[in-house]
């Protein structure tokens, strides 16, 4: 019986999280929609997740077009198939791994860094001073980073993307002795449309999860420096995991 | 003789959180332009009263009215243009880490009245002047400010918007005796300057008798004394008199 009523309380906990989230998303898509509006914190946050994160997304899809071209090229060399090394890197790149890592990569630096921010101004009182200051805190605080997060985050796949495309380039050419014009050939020959609809849908998505998620868990945080902690990890974690769920959802829509 | 029309008023407010109540049936009238300090122990709901007349907490039952206003029946447009001829001097300062003093001082004329950066510096400035600091303070981060200065800064913050109702949440605490007496002149001048009523929540007796024309005290969660500072020395009631001499009711 005990059982039971833990798992009663656990589901109730759990709906009244997902309830109290879409209303939080339903107030700032609201307060996009309503002014005044606060352009220069939407720039602000434009360059903040675009700019400041383009090295460490760069970083790592550089390094993943290489490993991918690398370990794509001893899979197909058993079935004499290299020459799909060019297609198999720009599909995964442009559809699956630029838009994943750039994800993860952004989820971790700027989902950490909102809800550090904004769970310390919770704590320190600052929030109830722009409630007490006649500043509406969604308009002010969640509304334009989400937005900035929806807006720069497909630009940020697309670097990636051709970061990534690149770092096979690379590795195709110096390593593996491709020729690089038939390899530039191949990619430009392999790429649709379609790959890039992916990825640009991708990287919305994953950027209103990502700022939504440390908007969130900002905003709701309680108890001090511990609870901000919490609320860090929260963000990144349940930021990473949606990411790599709803990658799944659209990869299956655009199958 | 003349009615004193109420700016805030405070009818059967109760709230609790969880099992535990801190309110139970508050009542409490503040007239225009007067200054009153709501004095009590820790965990006693001082907090949690300013809360609620800021609309920062809802109340469980009660009414609670700023300027003959329902606030529990305001919609978000109306409470925070409520909120305009509202000033709040938060504990700690709460001011905005990531600006300048002078942009936090002019942080409503900025963003909320759109004043222009030039006219809305210059008031700060003023405003900086006014509870004592110079003008150098103003391009200042509030990481550089020590406890007194954050004090001012937030006290600048509060007034900058010439409100009608200032709250002061605990404005000495944490403060050496000389800077809680800078503090209380501050707050008693500024109010004056702006014909405000205000209220002050302190546990701190001196800056009480300092700053009030009433005191009110509150217990068990509700007011269980009400006179003029100068009442104090002799309240008729053991409760206060216990807390005036700070010793315990065990």
């Amino acid at each position: 019986m005990e059982m039971v009523r833990k798992i009663g309380t656990l589901g109730i906990d759990f709906l009244k999280s997902v309830f109290k989230f879409f209303y939080f998303l339903m107030q700032t898509i609201h307060n996009w929609f309503t002014p005044p509006y606060y352009p220069k914190i939407f720039f602000k946050n434009v360059i903040e997740i675009g700019f400041y994160s383009l090295p460490v997304v760069a970083l790592t899809a550089l390094f993943a077009g290489m490993v991918l071209a690398l370990q794509s090229y001893s899979g197909f060399s058993s079935f004499s198939a290299e020459g799909a090394v060019a297609t198999v890197v720009e599909i995964a790149i442009t559809r699956e791994l630029g838009p994943v890592f750039a994800g993860l990569m952004v989820a971790g630096r700027i989902g950490a860094t909102m809800a550090a921010s904004i769970g310390t101004m919770k704590v320190t009182e600052q929030i109830d001073a722009l409630k007490t200051l006649s500043m509406n805190p969604f308009k002010y605080i969640v509304s334009p980073r989400v937005l900035a997060g929806i807006c720069i985050m497909p630009v940020l796949v697309l670097i990636a993307d051709i970061i990534g495309i690149f770092g096979g380039f690379i590795v195709s050419v110096n390593e593996l002795g491709f020729n690089p014009f038939v390899y530039i050939k191949d990619t430009y020959n392999s790429m649709k449309t379609i790959d890039a609809v992916v990825g640009i849908a991708k990287g919305a998505t994953f950027g209103a999860i990502i700022t939504s998620m440390g908007c969130y868990y900002g905003y709701y945080t309680e108890g001090g420096a511990d609870g901000v902690g919490k609320s860090t990890t929260n963000a990144v974690v349940y930021s990473s995991i949606l990411i790599l769920i709803s990658n799944y959802i659209l990869t299956a829509i655009f199958f | 003789m003349v009615k004193r029309e109420p700016a805030i008023e405070l009818k059967n407010v109760y709230k609790s959180f969880g099992s535990k109540y801190v309110l139970r049936g508050l009542d409490l009238t503040i007239y225009k332009g007067e200054s009153v300090v709501l004095l009590g122990q820790s965990g006693m709901g001082k907090s949690v009263s300013i809360r609620l007349m800021l609309g920062l907490m809802d109340a469980d039952s009660g009414s609670i009215k700023i300027n003959g206003n329902e606030i529990t029946d305001f919609s978000e447009e109306e409470f925070y243009q409520n909120n305009r001829k509202i000033g709040m001097l938060f504990q700690n300062g709460a001011l905005f880490d990531s600006m300048t003093v002078w942009e936090n001082i002019a942080f409503s004329l900025l963003n909320v009245k759109k004043i222009n950066p030039e006219e809305a510096r210059k008031i700060a400035i003023e405003k900086l002047a006014d509870v004592g600091l110079p003008a150098k303070v103003a391009n200042m981060m509030p990481s550089e400010l020590s406890g007194g200065m954050r004090k001012r800064v937030g006290l600048a913050r509060a007034i900058a918007d010439n409100p009608e109702i200032i709250f002061f949440d605990e404005p000495t605490t944490g403060l050496d005796p000389i800077m809680s007496d800078v503090i209380n002149n501050l707050i008693v001048r500024c109010v004056k300057q702006l014909g405000a009523t205000a209220l002050t929540i302190t546990h701190d007796i001196h800056s009480a008798k300092k700053i009030a024309d009433r005191i009110v005290m509150l217990y068990d969660g509700k007011i269980i004394w009400d006179g003029k500072p100068e009442d104090l020395s002799h309240p008729n009631n053991d409760y206060v008199e216990h807390f005036v001499k700070g010793i315990s009711l065990d």
